[in-house]
């Protein structure tokens, strides 16, 4: 048996990974990464659009700040957000962008002077200051209320990336490629590692941890169309249901984005809006300032995406043997735009759809893109209920979020809580020593090799291409954008069939190093487990919220409803995970809920909601002289780490 | 996009190096081709109905990562963008990137080779002050024309395409290559990086660096990213020509 022993284990290598990875190296433990791909081809590699952090240096994103950056999250989320750890972010990740700046990434920076941007489909002319040239700049994106989306030229993701990896080049952290972590390693409630594949040779390998952390990015792979890479499958989300202990959180909340190119779904970023861009109809016609007046094509992506379906339901979509779609009208942008800010867009609509969006539109269409749900973790990362477990990134519900995330916090999440979740993992590696016995381990590595064993040696069962295929479409069909309780109820039913089945898989190509088969066949019954996990909680979730949108049940409902869904699948036989609920305190929020100004409000309201608003008004209203960090300590007093609880500097307020 | 269904013919190089007795060799199968097909939707295909061992990369499928290079018809590209319609005759020859260790039919392990570079020319800013920076402070300034002028040779992809392409890497195996140089020359440009030019010619003036490339630019004609060989090339030999 082949045991490799290490302090900190980190499962993945995008950029969530590996910044957690460079944090318990910098304080001096022992870290490995673990990786299916190289790291620098994590999926990580594919944000185009940018990264959010209030620095207010564009003239657009003046006034800018945390408290500005918080409220958007906190709506954008719905009021299903943690926000104890919607606020840790928005603090932190100012400092997060100017690190990486110093690490490498090559920022697009302001630049002083006038310049011609469009504008809700207009030309207009901005000016920007003196004293802002060079600094950071940022770009406008959905369901914000400044320009506050960082960005690389068209290349944000891939520019961050390569630093953190270079970075963790440099810190000569291991990353030890073209390994998947198939199980965990855990004893009365403590994580001590996991059993990993070889792809290359197949053999089965331990790796013992004092922590082992989970960040293997999203499960948009359980639908048949999705923005997101092939090896984005949730299998790090999937391992850590199967210990029975660890739960996942809010795993029905799936955001479809609003503008994947047709057929193939590969995504054009949200930057195209942002930048300008507009929607139309099968009439060339404008239609989103008819259902959203105030933000249009800028509202979040969850209500674009549900206007989108809407208006294709009334017959205005443009038909095509894919089914309809609507168009992404950029040529407004003017071609020197389109080719230095949306290169990679322009690339994929000459490769994929043989056009050139500087003269044609784009056919799009909503796609799923995004999974807010993922591992349950405390604001330090740590699973509450499995110890010495972690997780961050999308891999996680660390849950800043909730049912919808804004487009840009995402790549800014993996950082920022890159930085957070790596300082509790290191103290977790000082305060813990490694113990686990050999006879543990052996349990699971025997458990994981008998699994295998048994697919090799099947001679006739299911095949997993088909299996995935069939589960992929459920996913498409039933629990998309829209859902409604029939469909839903079907989802659940026929995934738990696929489940029974997903038991009975055989092999064409028997045998057990490189072998893809084999790959899908231990990754397809953890996927359907999944699935079952997406489908259950969204049929149980009676209201509509952010992502979540229930056709019989359009309203959201803060007074049933204002929880946070957990699932735990803890016999492993069982074909149904369990399902239960943890309330969010509106007595505690910050920001008690209200209405996210899109559509009719028809939300119905959580007795506490009054009593916490009188409350803080009572609050500010003792504390008259309190700036905004004393009120906010006040009214949410946060775990931060002291290395991050320093306030951010900005131009034309210093530390204000 | 046609409409009209033909059958593609692929040729592809199969060999397992792992399978005791299994030997290099060139299999032939037939796909249905469907609209706006690609060699990704082709190899998937071809391994769900066909041959479920049949081994190649794909991540993104969106011509972002640079996992899936290989030598397609005999020019080393993305496969995962490239439209099975590019190709007139329907017939298509599909073989593993040289250059890099193989790991199984289409399948090679560039990511050790990147990372070997990575760690040759030392793919980070160098400046003693980078970690005791205060990231509360604004941050330091950059000229955004230097910004984007970096930005622009940052967008390699590590795909290989160029190393495979590059008549010197055959002849010289520890041939830093053109994915080497377009590092050093996005590093060398960003003024956050502290190293001298006495430092880089440490790294690349001699025969395995940047005297030793022959200027035929195989690297600049199949680069996916249209990344500017030539000039960064000439730029950092006249840099440590300046040197000794
Ligand atoms: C097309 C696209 C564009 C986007 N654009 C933006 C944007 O502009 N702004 C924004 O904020 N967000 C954007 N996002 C979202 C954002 O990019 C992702 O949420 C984020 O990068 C996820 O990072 P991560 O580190 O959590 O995971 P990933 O980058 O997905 O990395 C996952 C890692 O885990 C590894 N792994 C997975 N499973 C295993 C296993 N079983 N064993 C071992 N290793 C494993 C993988 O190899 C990989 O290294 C975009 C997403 C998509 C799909
Ligand atoms: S110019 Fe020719 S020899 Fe030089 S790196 Fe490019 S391909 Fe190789
Ligand atoms: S320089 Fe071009 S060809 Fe070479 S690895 Fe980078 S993207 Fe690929
Ligand atoms: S799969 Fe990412 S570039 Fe082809």
């Amino acid at each position: 048996m082949k045991v490799i022993y290490t302090d900190s284990l980190v499962i993945g290598g995008g950029l969530a990974g590996l910044r957690v990875a460079i944090a318990a190296m910098q304080r001096g433990y022992d870290t490995i990464i673990l990786s299916l791909v190289p790291a620098k081809r994590s999926h990580s590699a594919a944000a185009q659009g940018g990264m959010q952090a209030s620095l207010g240096a564009t003239i657009k994103g003046e006034g800018d700040d945390e408290e500005i950056h918080f409220a958007d999250t906190v709506k954008g989320s719905d009021w299903g957000c943690d926000q104890d750890v919607a606020r840790m972010f928005v603090n932190t990740s100012p400092k997060a962008i100017r690190q990486l700046s110093a690490w490498g990434v090559p920022w697009s920076r302001v630049r002083r002077g006038d310049r011609e941007v469009v504008i809700n489909g207009e030309k207009v002319i901005i000016t920007e200051k003196d004293e802002a040239h060079g600094l950071i700049t940022a770009r406008d994106f959905g369901g914000t209320k400044k320009w506050r989306t960082c960005y690389t030229s068209d290349g944000a993701g891939h520019t961050m990336l390569y630093a953190m990896d270079n970075k963790a080049i440099q810190m000569g952290i291991p990353i030890h490629e073209r390994k998947e972590a198939i199980a965990l390693i855990h004893e009365d409630g403590v994580c001590h590692g996991a059993i990993v594949r070889d792809l290359i040779s197949g053999e089965l390998i331990a790796y013992v941890a004092k922590a082992t952390t989970i960040a293997t990015g999203g499960y948009g792979r359980l639908y048949s169309i999705t923005t997101n890479a092939i090896i984005s499958e949730g299998i790090g989300n999937a391992i850590a249901l199967e210990t029975g202990i660890a739960a996942l959180g809010n795993m029905e909340a799936v955001q479809f984005h609003p503008t994947a190119i047709v057929p193939v779904g590969i995504l054009t970023t949200e930057g195209c809006r942002g930048d300008g861009g507009l929607l139309l109809d099968k009439d060339g016609y404008r239609f989103m300032p008819d259902y959203e007046p105030g933000k249009k094509e800028l509202a979040s992506r969850d209500v674009v995406s549900r206007r989108m379906t809407e208006h294709m339901r009334k017959g205005k979509g443009v038909p095509s043997r894919y089914g309809d779609h609507l168009w992404l009208d950029i040529t407004l942008l003017g071609r020197k735009h389109i080719e230095k800010n949306l290169r990679e867009v322009k690339e994929i609509c000459e490769y994929f759809l043989g056009i050139d969006p500087v003269e044609e539109y784009i056919p799009v269409r909503p796609t799923q893109h995004y999974s807010m749900g993922g591992i349950r973790t405390k604001p330090t990362g740590e699973s509450p209920t499995l110890k010495g477990l972690f997780s961050a990134g999308e891999a996680a519900c660390w849950d800043m979020h909730g049912f919808n995330r804004l487009g840009g916090n995402s790549v800014a999440e993996t950082v920022v809580a890159g930085m957070i979740v790596g300082e509790f993992v290191a103290d977790y590696c000082a305060a813990n020593a490694l113990n686990v016995s050999t006879s543990t381990i052996q349990r699971f590595m025997k458990q994981e090799e008998k699994k295998i064993t048994d697919l090799l040696v099947r001679d006739f069962g299911e095949n997993p291409f088909q299996l995935k295929a069939e589960m992929q479409k459920i996913m498409m069909d039933k629990v998309g954008i829209f859902r409604n309780g029939e469909d839903l109820s079907q989802a659940v039913e026929e995934l738990k069939v696929l489940n029974r089945r997903a038991k009975k898989i055989a092999l064409r190509n028997r045998i057990s190093s490189s072998n893809p088969e084999l790959v899908e066949a231990i990754r397809v019954p953890k996927m359907i487990k999944l699935a079952q996990c997406v489908a259950y909680g969204a049929l149980l979730r009676t209201e509509s919220r952010g992502a979540h949108a229930r056709e019989d049940f359009p309203e959201r409902n803060d007074r049933d409803w204002l929880k946070r869904t957990l699932t735990t699948w803890k016999d492993d036989s069982a074909d149904m995970p369990e399902v239960f609920y943890e309330d969010l305190d509106v007595m505690k929020m910050e920001m008690p809920p209200g209405s996210r100004g899109y559509g009719v409000d028809n939300t119905v309201h959580h007795p506490d909601t009054v009593k916490r608003e009188l409350e803080i008004e009572e609050i500010k209203k003792a504390n008259p002289g309190a700036d905004r960090f004393e009120l906010q300590e006040l009214l949410n007093p946060i775990p931060i780490p002291e290395k991050f609880k320093g306030k951010n500097e900005r131009i034309g307020r210093g530390f204000k | 996009m046609s409409d009209q269904e033909r059958v593609l013919k692929f040729q592809i190089f199969r060999y397992n190096p792992l399978k005791k007795g299994d030997k290099p060799r060139m299999v032939t199968y037939e796909v249905t081709e469907a609209p706006g097909m690609t060699i990704f939707i082709a190899l998937n295909d071809i391994r769900e109905q066909q041959d479920p061992s049949i081994q190649f990369d794909f991540v993104c499928r969106a011509g972002i990562c640079g996992s899936c290079a290989m030598v397609v018809n005999g020019q080393p590209t993305l496969a995962c963008r490239t439209l099975t319609s590019l190709y007139e005759d329907g017939e298509i020859k599909l073989l593993p990137l040289p250059g890099f260790e193989l790991i199984g039919d289409l399948s090679v392990n560039t990511g050790k080779f990147m990372r070997a570079m990575s760690e040759r020319v030392e793919s980070w800013i160098h400046d003693t002050r980078a970690d005791d920076v205060n990231y509360e402070k604004l941050e330091e300034r950059m000229d955004p024309d230097v910004a984007d002028e970096i930005y622009e040779l940052e967008r390699c992809v590590e795909c290989g395409c160029c190393v495979s392409a590059c008549a010197t890497k055959r002849m010289r195996p520890d041939f830093l290559s053109a994915v080497g140089f377009m590092r050093l020359a996005r590093f060398a440009l960003d003024p956050r990086d502290k190293r001298t030019d006495d430092e880089f010619y440490e790294i690349m003036g001699d025969d395995d660096g940047v005297f030793g490339c022959m200027t035929l630019l195989g690297c600049e004609d199949y680069c996916p990213k249209d990344l500017p060989h030539q000039t960064q090339i000439a730029y950092l030999r006249r840099k440590m020509v300046l040197i000794r």
